[in-house]
């Protein structure tokens, strides 16, 4: 066996080589756009006043859960800022923002993609399985290659690692729709585009959402990796901290990362189950559509049952 | 126009590796299970027709491909063998898009589980299919408020199916598919997933629309009662095989093998009926929070000497007795809790017969009949259990009360007139005794119309 050695790591750095020197065009490309919406976000966030930003992030808290959770996300806001992290939390955030926002727009037409088609399913699963298990840092590298140091690499890495599951259970969502309802489609006559959006997507949604909320989370935990190419943010200050051993740096900079992520899972996690949050604005306005509508529904009922068997519905009303 | 809306020639259904193989084979004369390397046939040789403005109902225990057949008239299991022609036109191996514009003008379909679009109000649902053919809003929605009325949901429309009962639920379903306005309706199971009580009024109510409509339908159940209450033409089937096609007449008179026989005729009665077919709307029955004075005129006004207590849900509770409610009147306590006994006999639903009679005679009220749930959904009479074991089509319908006894005090004055008068006649101990029976009678009567008064009082009070 000495000497034999499968050189699969050559071939890839060939190919990486490759594709450096003959698709330069488009990497710069994809480099101008992920600058210009990083970039530009940031400096929206920035540019809006703490306070006000702080209040709008409180309100979106509100709407979708609670009072107390729009409480939560003032105090927290406030706590990064007391730390001097806003501007790093901020470009965090953006980049989070930003490489989320890519990768569901790859995810979901994907998942749709091989949730219609076994062949897609086939093919993709195993893609899906390595992209998942691959350690992240290894993504780094090909990508510091292709778009030298700076954010663009971490966002093209937290991409490619927070896509998976955008991927699955959007699959999934589709899939586990009731077979029965997809029929109905198709036996009134739909086309296979007017199931997807009349009928799989609307049902879908909520496991969608969920998928959405892991991707999320994942490019939160991967922007701090990538920190490490030398992306801007709260991952940087990490490294910088993990490099000179700087415990209250470290720290600080962890806490800031984990304000953050509380923040963006309870609003997306409550953005896919908007039924669960009942003293949201969005869950009391939606009541008081309702309220009526509960009131008759449960007269029906009954009255239904009437018409069935008269004999059972007036029970007790003889006492009157 | 043709009579004939549908036909159905030398269909096969085979799902699996090899389906044009097994085929061939079971053209051949191969059986079901030779031809099961190459595939599993569900379907197997099937023709019939349908003609129009009629009831057709494909019967058969599961796995006995009644439901694939339904899906292979609209095309939404691929036609392995055979034709389907629905008003002319052949379905076996059009392209989609024709195949879409058949099932948007020409068939549509009501669906076991009812299908329905969760998201959308219920007028939304029932003008989907309008909305797939292209119908102007305002026109499909005015067309759906017109189906909802007629399917008796007036007043619903802005409702989301989860807040509809499942009989209610299923009305949409039928309402949609009748808004498509298609020739040909395909009921799927359409009321197996409902009480047994609601059933029978949805199947009474597709009768009456059947009537105004004359819509042609394919109708497919494992419930032999509503094959025969529905179908104007009853197709049996039994693995794969159609084995019998005719008139519900036809099918219990004149069986055409011994499978059918066993289904439909030769088995007892008493094994095939449930008491969920014989079963009558559940009276005297109290709520629990009602009081005894209520517990006691609903005994009283039919005609029994105690009374089921329901809570809510109509879960069944308990029972009272007459005796103990008019205790708890004169000690005044308004509350039916502490006279609760437990109900000796209960049945499920989907018991047979045969085994009520032990219960029937053991059970001091009419036998109690609860679902899975634990409601009380109906009782049965001893009676209505005799009279069901009876041949003829009126043995499972509700069975007019007996009339109410004349009171003891009359029949006891009666009877002291009369044992004098035959006294001399007969032996004198058996005149003495006579008397002292009706005298006891007497007794007993003053006794109740004792006990009775203070709940007059009470209800002028």
């Amino acid at each position: 066996m000495d000497g034999f050695r499968i050189p699969i790591g050559e071939w890839v750095a060939a190919a990486v080589a490759w594709v450096k020197d003959n698709l330069e065009g488009v990497l710069d490309f994809i480099s101008f756009i992920v600058k210009f919406l990083v970039n530009g976000l940031t400096d929206v966030l920035l540019s809006t006043p703490i306070v006000v930003l702080i209040i709008i992030a409180a309100l979106i808290a509100w709407a979708v859960r609670s009072i107390w959770m729009a409480v939560g996300t003032a105090v927290s806001f406030a706590l990064i800022l007391s730390m001097g992290l806003w501007v790093a939390a901020m470009q965090t955030l953006s980049l989070v923002v930003v490489a989320a926002l890519i990768a569901v727009v790859i995810a979901i037409p994907l998942g749709i993609w091989s949730a219609r088609n076994a062949t897609v399913r086939t093919i993709m699963k195993p893609i899906l399985d390595f992209m998942q298990t691959m350690p992240a840092f290894v993504y780094l590298i090909p990508a510091i290659v292709f778009f030298s140091i700076g954010v663009v690499p971490g966002l093209v890495a937290t991409v490619i690692f927070a896509l998976p599951p955008g991927v699955r259970m959007t699959e999934l969502g589709i899939r586990g729709v009731d077979s029965e309802t997809v029929e109905a489609g198709h036996a009134f006559g739909a086309t296979p585009g007017q199931i997807l959006r009349g009928i799989q997507l609307p049902l879908a949604m909520p496991t969608i959402m969920a998928g959405v909320n892991q991707v999320i989370m994942l490019s939160l935990s991967m922007a701090v990796i990538a920190g490490m190419a030398g992306a801007d943010g709260l991952g940087k200050l990490v490294v910088q901290a993990i490099s000179t051993v700087n415990i209250g740096k470290g720290v600080e900079a962890g806490l800031g990362v984990v304000l953050l992520a509380v923040f963006l899972d309870r609003v997306t996690a409550a953005l896919g189950t908007p039924n669960e949050h009942t003293s949201s604005l969005l869950g009391m306005m939606a009541r008081r559509r309702g309220a009526q509508q509960a009131g008759k529904a449960d007269a029906a009922a009954e009255a239904e049952r009437a018409v069935a068997s008269p004999h059972r519905a007036p029970i007790g009303g003889g006492a009157a | 126009m043709t009579e004939t809306a549908l036909e159905a020639r030398h269909l096969f259904k085979v799902f699996g590796r090899n389906p044009n193989q097994a085929v061939r084979r079971l053209k051949a004369g191969e059986s079901r299970t030779d031809t099961l390397d190459a595939g599993t046939a569900a379907v197997i040789d099937a023709s019939f027709t349908v003609n129009r403005g009629e009831i057709f109902v494909i019967m058969g225990l599961s796995g006995s491909g009644k439901s694939t057949i339904i899906r292979m008239l609209n095309g939404l299991h691929d036609i392995t063998d055979g034709s389907v022609v629905i008003n002319g036109d052949e379905i076996a191996g059009v392209p989609a898009s024709r195949l879409r514009q058949i099932r948007r003008e020409n068939v549509s379909m009501v669906f076991q589980h009812f299908a329905l679009l969760p998201h959308r109000t219920v007028a939304d649902n029932v003008a989907y299919p309008l909305e797939l053919k292209g119908v102007p809003k305002a026109d499909r929605l005015a067309k759906a408020n017109e189906v909802i009325a007629m399917v008796g949901l007036d007043g619903w429309g802005d409702k989301l199916p989860s807040q509809l009962s499942g009989g209610m639920q299923q009305r949409v379903g039928i309402a949609r598919a009748l808004a498509a306005d298609t020739e040909i309706l395909l009921m799927d199971e359409a009321f197996s997933a409902l009480d047994p009580l609601i059933r029978r009024e949805m199947q009474e109510q597709l009768v009456e629309l059947q009537e105004k409509l004359q819509k042609t339908i394919v109708f497919i159940t494992h419930d032999l009662n509503e094959a025969m209450f529905l179908g104007d033409r009853i197709a049996v089937m039994r693995d794969g095989r159609i084995v019998q096609i005719g008139t519900p007449e036809d099918i219990l008179t004149d069986p055409a093998n011994d499978y059918v026989e066993q289904f439909v005729q030769d088995v007892d009665r008493a094994r095939v009926l449930t008491a969920a077919n014989v079963m009558e709307r559940p009276r005297p029955v109290v709520a629990d929070t009602a009081g005894p004075r209520t517990a006691l005129r609903q005994m009283r006004d039919a005609y029994m000497s105690a009374a089921y207590v329901t809570g809510r849900d109509r879960k069944l509770l308990g029972m009272v007795t007459d005796r103990d409610a008019v205790k708890l009147v004169r000690k005044g306590e308004t509350s039916l809790k502490s006279i609760l006994k437990p109900v000796p006999q209960s049945v499920p639903e989907d018991e047979v017969l045969m085994n009520l009679f032990v219960p029937a005679v053991e059970s001091q009220l009419p036998l109690a009949v609860v679902d899975a749930e634990g409601r009380l959904t109906g009782v049965i009479p001893r009676v209505t259990l005799l009279a069901a074991l009876g041949p003829g089509p009126n043995s499972t319908e509700e069975i007019t009360l007996p009339l109410p006894p004349v009171s003891h005090a009359e029949i006891a004055a009666v009877l002291g007139e009369a044992a004098d008068a035959v006294a001399p006649a007969a032996t004198t101990g058996d005149a003495a005794r006579v008397v002292e029976r009706a005298e006891g009678e007497t007794k007993r009567a003053e006794r109740a119309r004792d006990e009775a008064e203070p709940q007059t009082e009470g209800e002028v009070r």
